[in-house]
């Protein structure tokens, strides 16, 4: 009997069949919304953070309008505050990382994906991602007092007395700067950019290597001309979210830049980025203007890695379409 | 005789290239041996049972250990757990089961930039909405700062292991006449639980090693864990306050604590890993 009316022989005004009916459709609609709301929640988190900071860093944004981006002062004791040696900072110590990441990251990622013997391919990206995976306080410790030690003797006394004349290796060798905190980038860049770029050369159809090969090419021209020509968004994608990483990248960089606050041309520099000067001084802060600039700093650093991350999403996305961004 | 040169010379070429990029891969993992290396050699020599059983010792006094800020990391741990994986399980469900191509497409995009902020930044964003306004740093900012850093990773990592869940057994099952959400809950949830564990570990295993979003919210405490609104100590932020200072005691502490540190996060992360490598087969 029961079953009958659920197949709908009952009249229409049955009211069992129809309580039934409702009832999975209201639970359908509720748990479909929770999970909207949910989803929603993240974008809500994402738009949340960029107007919080943006209204914790108004006192500094009405004082200080532009002249915050192009001043090189920062003085808490008459607050004045100008963000651009963080910004030079940022920007150079990430330009290194990336200088010195990118070659050997897109080897790897040759190796990785045309060139390694199969019983090789998954130990190597098993030990590349778990570089991936040390914390970076624990990167920084070693680059405090394993790699800054040498950089500042072997490698910039040698730069120093050798090529000294240049602008880019002037002043005293400290160890700790930009050149340290660019190798210590290029160190936490190098998996992700290895990941990412050897998904793209994977996905790069077999008929491209084979075409190739068969006009006589080498390996070597099989992979400059045909293979990594086709993948090349997947690859700038990679690299620009090493740079999104690299721009964002704190505490490592934070114990081994230095922490001084000057524009200077030499590698040898101690300087800042905006990350460690945000989380150097922020606990010491006091007064509305001090925090809001750092606070403002934060917001110049959200706005600069929102972009990069942006069209490096975009990038990834359109070359390796068939899966997600191998995070 | 210049066709033979030319033909030298790319093979040659290839060689060389070819040798370059298998050093290339080898300079990477010279990178993790060394600083996993020392971590663990320097880790080792300086590591004492006090590190464990000890609370911290003020300015100028020897000793002392890390106790409370051990305690403290997994508290908040637990803490930005309870406070993620909802939001980031719901979303994922949302995003596997339920979204359009329109609204996936947008949370999608949304989440994958969450998850590229920069840590730090989710720290002042903390900051600004709970330790500001309450007046005190506390354990409950942390939790949700690393709870933000948490969310995205989950949510993407539950979305891809849903999507695996073949539709026959989706289909399967509301041939049987149950709604969706059961169909989601008893069905979807269970088949793809392996992968959703992997992505939860392994935002575990991120969020347990982060400090920069930790240094104003947390603080660290010099009197134990004391509650959700008072500040608490925790093992990587130490590790930085101790690497910092001029105290060799307390450097050495610092290398004490960093391997127990990696050893957790690495160990989550290894055999979470081969665990899920063998299931999938990949």
């Amino acid at each position: 009997m029961k079953i009958d009316e659920r197949m709908g022989t009952s009249p229409p005004g049955d009211i069992k069949g129809r309580g039934f009916a409702a009832r999975v459709r209201v639970g359908d609609r509720v748990f479909s919304g929770l999970t909207l709301f949910f989803g929603l929640l993240i974008v809500a988190l994402l738009i949340g953070l960029l107007i919080v900071l943006f209204i914790d860093a108004w006192p500094a944004i009405q004082k200080f309008g532009l002249s915050f981006l192009t001043s090189t002062v920062w003085d808490p004791v008459n607050e004045e505050f100008g963000a651009l040696p963080a910004i030079y900072g940022t920007l150079l110590s990430s330009l290194i990382g990336l200088l010195i990441a990118v070659p050997i990251s897109l080897g790897s990622a040759i190796f990785l994906s045309e060139l390694a013997p199969g019983w090789l391919k998954k130990p190597c990206s098993f030990l590349i991602e778990t570089l991936a995976a040390i914390p970076s306080v624990i990167i920084g410790l070693w680059g405090l007092y394993i790699m800054v030690p040498f950089i500042r003797n072997p490698v910039e006394m040698w730069l120093g007395s050798n090529l000294g004349f240049l602008p880019l290796f002037e002043g005293p060798p400290f160890g700790v700067g930009f050149l340290s905190a660019g190798l210590i980038l290029a160190i936490m860049v190098m998996p992700i950019i290895t990941a990412v770029s050897r998904d793209a050369v994977r996905a790069v159809p077999l008929t491209q290597r084979e075409a190739m090969l068969a006009l006589g090419a080498t390996r070597w021209e099989m992979i400059t001309r045909s293979v990594l020509p086709y993948c090349r968004s997947g690859l700038v994608g990679a690299v620009i979210l090493g740079l999104a990483r690299a721009l964002g990248e704190t505490m490592a960089v934070t114990m081994v830049i230095g922490n001084a606050y000057v524009l200077s041309a030499s590698l040898f520099s101690p300087g800042s980025t905006i990350a460690s000067k945000v989380a150097s001084e922020f606990n010491e802060a006091s007064g509305e203007l001090y925090v809001g600039s750092l606070i403002e700093l934060a917001l110049v650093l959200f706005a600069i890695t929102l972009v990069v991350n942006i069209i490096a999403r975009l990038l990834v996305w359109r070359s390796i379409s068939v899966r997600g961004t191998g995070e | 005789m210049k066709e033979q040169k030319v033909y030298l010379r790319r093979k040659v070429l290839n060689r060389a290239m070819l040798v370059l990029c298998g050093c290339a891969a080898a300079i990477i993992i010279v990178f993790l041996v060394l600083i996993l290396g020392y971590t663990l050699f320097k880790g080792i020599s300086y590591l004492s049972l006090d590190l464990i059983t000890q609370s911290s010792k003020p300015v100028g006094e020897i000793g002392g250990g890390m106790r409370d800020d051990i305690y403290g990391t997994l508290i908040l741990v637990g803490l930005a757990s309870v406070i993620a994986l909802p939001v980031g399980l719901m979303a994922g469900i949302f995003l596997a089961e339920f979204a359009g191509p329109k609204s996936a497409s947008t949370i999608r995009f949304a989440a994958d930039i969450l998850a590229g902020v920069p840590s730090i930044i989710v720290g002042v964003f903390a900051y600004a909405i709970l330790v500001r306004p309450l007046h005190s740093y506390s354990a409950l900012s942390a939790g949700v700062a690393l709870a933000i850093i948490m969310i995205p990773v989950v949510a993407r990592t539950a979305e891809e292991s849903l999507r695996l869940v073949p539709n026959s057994q989706r289909e399967a099952a509301l041939a049987l006449g149950i709604s969706r959400w059961r169909m989601t809950l008893g069905v979807v949830v269970p088949g793809a639980v392996t992968g959703i564990v992997t992505g939860i570990m392994l935002a575990v295993a991120r969020i347990a090693g982060e400090t920069a979003p930790l240094i104003f919210t947390a603080l660290g405490s010099a009197f134990g864990v004391q509650g959700l609104m008072e500040p608490i100590g925790a093992l990587p932020l130490q590790i930085y306050r101790y690497a910092l200072s001029p105290y060799s005691d307390w450097q050495q502490q610092a290398w004490a604590a960093a391997f127990l540190l990696i050893t957790l996060v690495l160990g989550i992360n290894v055999v979470v890993r081969l665990v899920s490598s063998r299931k999938t087969g990949k």
